[in-house]
């Protein structure tokens, strides 16, 4: 009875204001506001995670090349560094890249002939390193090897790729900008919607405020209106964004590319992307809030 | 009797505009009938601006309640005006609202239990003579109705100030002594009354009500028991 009252009572106070939305496109600006900051989130917390997991990758990983002209002295020299690595205690992992591998890899280049022997190409050795300082453990490693030749490279992994990582990162830094860019974009965007739905209730407002009626029980109504508005455009943003998101990951999967396929989206940042609309809404509620009690401020 | 509502010297300009009122003062008891006249443009709506609460003046006092209500905080207004009732010259119904809910507004503004809402608006409903048209929206009434409604929507939250400018402007002689009725009631159960008008038959209805006249915008020849000037100007 008394849940009965309270409802009652709340569908009156809620009449007080004209049915329907505060402002007519409202909620479509904020579902297309929301679709971008999901697609921009997770875009970023994607490269996030494949600039993490290359990095994980390989920060530990270094190649030895064996520059060496002479086959004969190039494999004897391949053997005693696998031997001087592998009692390294800095070296978790040693593999040779076979040389029929190398040939296949380098054979779009430098055509036929790469199998026949006759060009000098360098032997590799994969080298995974222990947990810990990389770039100190391949510094030692270095330190190590020179004293069996001076033909032997040691090449991290991480240099190669440090380019990419550091575009990926900039694209993930660029994609937490357009979130931020997109809040306050909705942020005004709902600011406009307020106070054109302020003035255009101005009478009743007026009415209200000469029966007595605080500020704060005024602005109630409008945000009321306005939390409606911004969870219907949330979740219609929010649920685009999502279907877009899956088919974009369908796409990346089929690609069989280990960098894109790199690009995921672990369970914790679906948990950041669902919290987007929840914080579109709180961002939506509040600014509609402060922006009434604003305009309410400049009256008596 | 202690008075309600006291003016000072009060004036009031508009902007840049000479003053609308100048050098108003009176006071009114509480529990007493007042009428306030004078042609049009004399300051008659500007008055009771000031009596309701949406305009601060330009300078004097303004006490009301016991509080000096220019200088009250603006967030202490509501519970001043609470205890106002005003009957607004062009009604200012809110439209989307039935009559029964704008009769109800004031009820809802104060916070009163929705349980408890229903029978006070549906007796004054009734007694307006709208019992069947509480659901009809302004926009569908006549004019003498929506003058009903408000004047049912400002005596509904038993005000201790009733401010009324032109209420009977729209209605038939029989409403307007109707009205003149209730307010009558109202007034005998301790509202203080305020009536904006030109009706000079609806005047005479009410023998125990003083009269307050403005002309260009200062209280003149006040054939009531108010005074005007308090003494004379210029220490004569």
């Amino acid at each position: 009875m008394a849940r009965g009252n309270r409802r009652t009572a709340a569908a009156a106070r809620h009449r007080l204001l004209p049915a329907g939305r505060v402002a007519g496109p409202m909620p479509w600006i904020i579902a297309i506001m929301m679709f971008l900051t999901v697609l921009a989130a997770a875009a970023g917390l994607g490269l996030g995670t494949a600039v993490r997991a290359m990095s994980a990758d390989l920060a530990g990983r270094a190649t030895v090349q064996v520059v060496e002209a002479d086959t004969q002295q190039r494999d004897r020299l391949v053997v005693r560094v696998q031997q001087a690595l592998r009692g390294n205690r800095d070296v978790r992992q040693v593999t040779p890249v076979p040389a029929a591998t190398l040939a296949e890899q380098l054979r779009p280049w430098l055509g036929q002939d790469v199998a026949s022997g006759d060009l000098p190409i360098p032997a590799l050795i994969d080298v995974s390193l222990t947990p810990g300082d990389a770039k100190a453990k391949v510094d030692r490693l270095r330190r190590a090897l020179a004293g069996l030749s001076p033909s032997l490279r040691v090449e991290p992994h991480a240099a190669f790729l440090a380019p990419l990582a550091g575009l990926l990162t900039a694209m993930g830094w660029l994609s937490g900008g357009l979130v931020l860019l997109m809040g306050l974009a909705t942020g005004a965007v709902v600011v406009l919607a307020a106070r054109g739905a302020h003035d255009s209730h101005r009478v009743t407002i007026e009415v209200l405020h000469l029966m007595g009626a605080t500020d704060v029980q005024i602005a109630r109504l409008f945000q009321r209106r306005i939390a409606l508005d911004a969870t219907m455009g949330g979740a219609l943003g929010f649920s685009f964004a999502t279907l877009v998101i899956l088919v974009i990951g369908v796409r990346l999967s089929a690609t069989g590319s280990q960098l894109m396929g790199a690009v995921a989206l672990p369970w914790a940042s679906w948990v950041l992307l669902a919290a987007l609309p929840i914080a579109g809404i709180l961002l939506s509620t509040l600014t509609g809030r402060w922006t009434v009690l604003r305009a309410l401020r400049r009256s008596l | 009797m202690s008075a309600i509502v006291q003016f000072e010297n009060v004036g009031l300009r508009y902007g840049l505009d000479s003053e609308t009122l100048s050098d108003v003062s009176f006071s009114l008891n509480s529990g007493d009938f007042y009428f306030l006249t004078g042609s049009s443009g004399a300051g008659k709506t500007s008055l009771l601006k000031l009596l309701y609460l949406a305009q601060r003046p330009s300078r004097g006092v303004i006490r009301m309640f016991g509080e000096d209500v220019v200088t009250l905080p603006r967030k202490r207004l509501p519970g001043f005006r609470r205890r106002i009732g005003v009957v607004f010259q062009d009604f200012r119904l809110v439209p989307h609202l039935s009559a029964y809910d704008n009769i109800a507004l004031p009820l809802r503004v104060a916070g009163m239990d929705e349980g408890e809402i229903d029978a006070p608006v549906s007796e004054m409903l009734n007694w307006v003579g709208l019992g069947d048209r509480g659901q009809a929206r302004p926009a569908t009434l006549s004019g003498g109705e929506q003058q009903r409604v408000a004047i049912a929507r400002a005596v509904i939250g038993r005000p201790e100030i009733l401010v009324a400018d032109e209420p009977t402007g729209n209605v038939d002689a029989d409403m307007a002594r109707r009205l003149m009725t209730l307010f009558e009631a109202l007034n005998r159960l301790g509202t203080t009354i305020v009536v904006a008008t030109h009706d000079l038959p609806l005047m005479a209805q009410v023998a125990s009500a003083q009269m307050m006249r403005l002309d260009k915008g200062r209280l003149a020849d006040p054939t009531g028991a108010l005074r005007y000037p308090p003494r004379p100007q210029g220490g004569a």
